[in-house]
C-alpha cells in the first residue's frame, strides 16, 4: 500500500510562494494593503486631535480612537486576506489545477490564513509606525496584551473569511462583493470607538457573542485603567474557538458540496 | 500481469433532472493511450472531472492505480497529472514561477534541472521568465503540458492536449507524448476532438453519446466496424446515430 502523504508544510510553503510571487509582481496589491488603513488612521488621528480638547473621555486616553482604528483593521484585513487570496485562484482559473494536485483543501485553508497573517503584519506595521510619526502614539506601549488582542481579531477575521469563501463556493463569484462588506455588519455593535454600554441592552447581549467586543472592551480598559482583564481575553478565545470550528466545518462542507454540484471549475457569476 | 490503471464501473452523474453520465464502465491498462470521444455534451469532461476527483459521482466506482478515487484520491494524485487548455495558471506569475510552485506541490527534487529539461523538451525555455498571461494560446498549452509532466506522471489525463497549437507544434507535442510513453511506460487518457491525433496516438477509443459508452475499440477496429476511412467519419456516424437506431444518418462520401 502507498504511504498516505498526509499534511505537508512543503505544499503550504508552495502556496505561500505563489501568493508572494503575486504580491511582488503587482504594486497595486501592495498599495491596497496600506492605502485604506492609512486614510482611516489620518481621519481618526485628526478626529482625536479635535476631540481631546472637547471631551474628557478622549483626553484621558488620547490613543483610544487610533487604537480602535488600528485594531479594527486587523480584523478587516484578516478576513479580507483569506477571502481575496482565494478569489485570486478563481480570477486566475487556477483552482482546478490546484485541486488535482496533491494539495489538500485544509492545506489550502492554512496557506490562506498564513498569507492573511503576512498581509495584516505589513498593513498593521506600516500604519502603527505612521501613528507614532504623525500623532506620537505608540500602540506597542500596550505590550503583551496587544499580541493577544491582535491574535484574537485575526482569528475572528479568518473565521469570517472562510465563511465568505464558503459562500462564494456555493453561490459563485456573484457573492464576491460580500467579501468587502460583510465584516462591516459587526462594526456598529462591537464597540470599536465607543463602549458597548451606549448600545440598547438587547444589542449589548448580542455584542457579547462577538469575540471582537471582548477585545475592544479589554483594549479600552487597558488604555483607561492600565488593567489587563484576562476574563475578557478568555471569553474572546473561547468564542473564537467556536467561530473557527464552525467556519472550518462550513468551508469543508462547501468544498464537498462544490464537488457534488460541479462548481469548482466555474468561476463566473 | 498488466493490471488496469483505470477501472471505471457504472459511473453515473445526475444534476437534478439532467443525466450527464449514465452508467459508464471501462478499463485502461498500463501503457495504453486511450481517447474519450463524443460530441458536445456527451459527458467527456464530466467523466474526466470525476476521474480527477473534481466532481463526486452520483453512483459508480473509480479506481486509479489500484486506489479508490472517491476515498483515497490523495494517495494517487502525486502519481498522476492533468492538462487542459480550459484551466489556466496564474497570469501574473512567470512561467518559471508557476512551474516552481507546482513542482513544490508535487515535491519534485532537483528542480532547476527538471525545469531546464522541460523547457527544452516543450520548447518553452525562451519564455520561461515571461508572465504566463502574456503568452499566446499555443504557448500556454505547452506550459500547461510542462506542468503536467513535472512529476513524471504514471497516468496523464488530458483534455484537448493539442488545442491552440499550430500543426507543426501539435505534431511536435504528439511525438513528445509518444516518446514519453515509450520511455516511462505511462498511461495516457484524453478527451479530444482532433481525430488525426486520436488515430496517431491511441491504442483504444471510447465513444460516448448522451452520457453512455456506445462503442469501444482500437481506431483500426472502429474504422472497419463502421466502414469508414477516417475516425472523423466514425465520430460523425456515432454523433448522428439516434438512440436505438440501427443505422446512422447518411454521411456524404462514406465508404459503403
Amino acid at each position: 500500500m502507498l504511504p498516505n502523504p498526509g499534511f505537508s508544510p512543503r505544499r503550504i510553503w508552495a502556496m505561500l510562494l505563489r501568493y508572494l510571487y503575486l504580491l511582488r509582481s503587482s504594486w497595486p496589491r501592495i498599495v491596497e494593503m496600506v492605502y485604506w488603513p492609512t486614510v482611516q488612521l489620518m481621519l481618526w488621528g485628526f478626529m482625536t486631535e479635535f476631540l481631546r480638547h472637547q471631551t474628557d473621555w478622549v483626553a484621558r486616553a488620547g490613543g483610544v480612537l487610533i487604537t480602535g482604528v488600528l485594531m479594527w483593521d486587523v480584523l478587516y484585513r484578516g478576513q479580507l486576506g483569506v477571502s481575496l487570496m482565494f478569489f485570486e485562484e478563481m480570477y486566475a482559473r487556477n483552482l482546478g489545477n490546484l485541486l488535482v494536485s496533491p494539495l489538500r483543501s485544509y492545506e489550502l485553508a492554512i496557506s490562506l490564513v498564513l498569507m492573511s497573517l503576512i498581509r495584516t503584519l505589513i498593513s498593521f506595521g506600516g500604519t502603527s509606525i505612521l501613528a507614532i510619526l504623525l500623532y506620537q502614539f505608540s500602540i506597542y506601549s500596550m505590550g503583551f496584551p496587544l499580541v493577544t488582542f491582535y491574535m484574537n481579531l485575526l482569528l475572528m477575521g479568518w473565521a469570517v473569511g472562510l465563511l465568505v469563501v464558503a459562500m462564494v463556493l456555493r453561490y459563485g463569484m456573484g457573492a464576491e462583493g460580500l467579501a468587502w462588506v460583510v465584516i462591516f455588519a459587526v462594526q456598529p455593535f462591537t464597540g470599536i470607538y465607543y463602549p458597548i454600554t451606549v448600545l440598547p441592552p438587547w444589542i449589548q447581549t448580542v455584542s457579547w457573542f462577538l469575540p471582537s467586543t471582548h477585545v475592544f472592551e479589554g483594549m479600552r480598559i487597558i488604555l483607561f485603567k492600565g488593567e489587563f482583564r484576562t476574563d475578557l481575553l478568555v471569553n474572546a478565545l473561547l468564542l473564537n474557538a467556536v467561530y473557527m470550528v464552525v467556519a472550518v466545518v462550513v468551508f469543508l462542507a462547501a468544498f464537498r458540496a462544490a464537488r457534488v454540484r460541479g462548481l469548482l471549475l466555474q468561476s463566473g457569476e | 500481469m498488466n493490471l488496469p490503471v483505470i477501472q471505471v464501473a457504472n459511473l453515473t452523474k445526475v444534476y437534478k433532472e439532467t443525466v450527464a453520465v449514465a452508467g459508464v464502465s471501462f478499463e485502461v491498462r498500463r501503457g495504453e493511450t486511450v481517447a474519450l470521444l463524443g460530441g458536445n455534451g456527451a459527458g467527456k469532461t464530466t467523466t474526466l472531472c470525476m476521474m480527477l476527483g473534481l466532481l463526486i459521482p452520483t453512483s459508480g466506482t473509480i479506481a486509479i492505480l489500484g486506489e479508490d478515487m472517491l476515498r483515497h484520491r490523495y494517495r494517487v494524485l502525486p502519481r498522476m497529472n492533468f492538462s487542459s487548455p480550459y484551466m489556466d495558471l496564474p497570469q501574473r506569475l512567470t512561467v518559471r514561477q508557476n512551474l516552481t510552485v507546482y513542482a513544490k506541490l508535487y515535491g519534485i527534487p532537483a528542480l532547476p534541472a527538471r525545469l531546464e529539461q522541460l523547457g527544452a523538451d516543450l520548447d518553452i525555455a525562451g519564455f520561461m521568465d515571461r508572465p504566463y498571461g502574456q503568452l499566446s494560446a499555443g504557448q500556454k498549452t505547452r506550459v500547461s503540458l510542462a506542468k503536467a509532466f513535472l512529476n513524471e506522471p504514471e497516468l496523464l489525463l488530458m483534455d484537448e492536449p493539442t488545442a491552440s497549437l499550430d500543426p507543426d507544434m501539435a505534431d511536435y507535442v504528439r511525438n513528445y507524448l509518444r516518446a514519453y510513453q515509450q520511455r516511462t511506460g505511462a498511461t495516457m487518457f484524453f478527451a479530444s476532438h482532433n481525430m488525426v491525433e486520436v488515430e496517431r496516438l491511441c491504442s483504444d477509443v471510447i465513444l460516448l453519446r448522451a452520457g453512455k459508452v456506445v462503442d469501444q475499440g482500437s481506431p483500426r477496429t472502429l474504422l472497419g466496424r463502421y466502414g469508414r476511412r477516417t475516425m472523423e467519419e466514425v465520430f460523425i456516424d456515432v454523433a448522428r446515430r439516434r438512440e436505438g437506431a440501427e443505422e446512422p444518418e447518411p454521411l456524404a462520401g462514406a465508404v459503403s
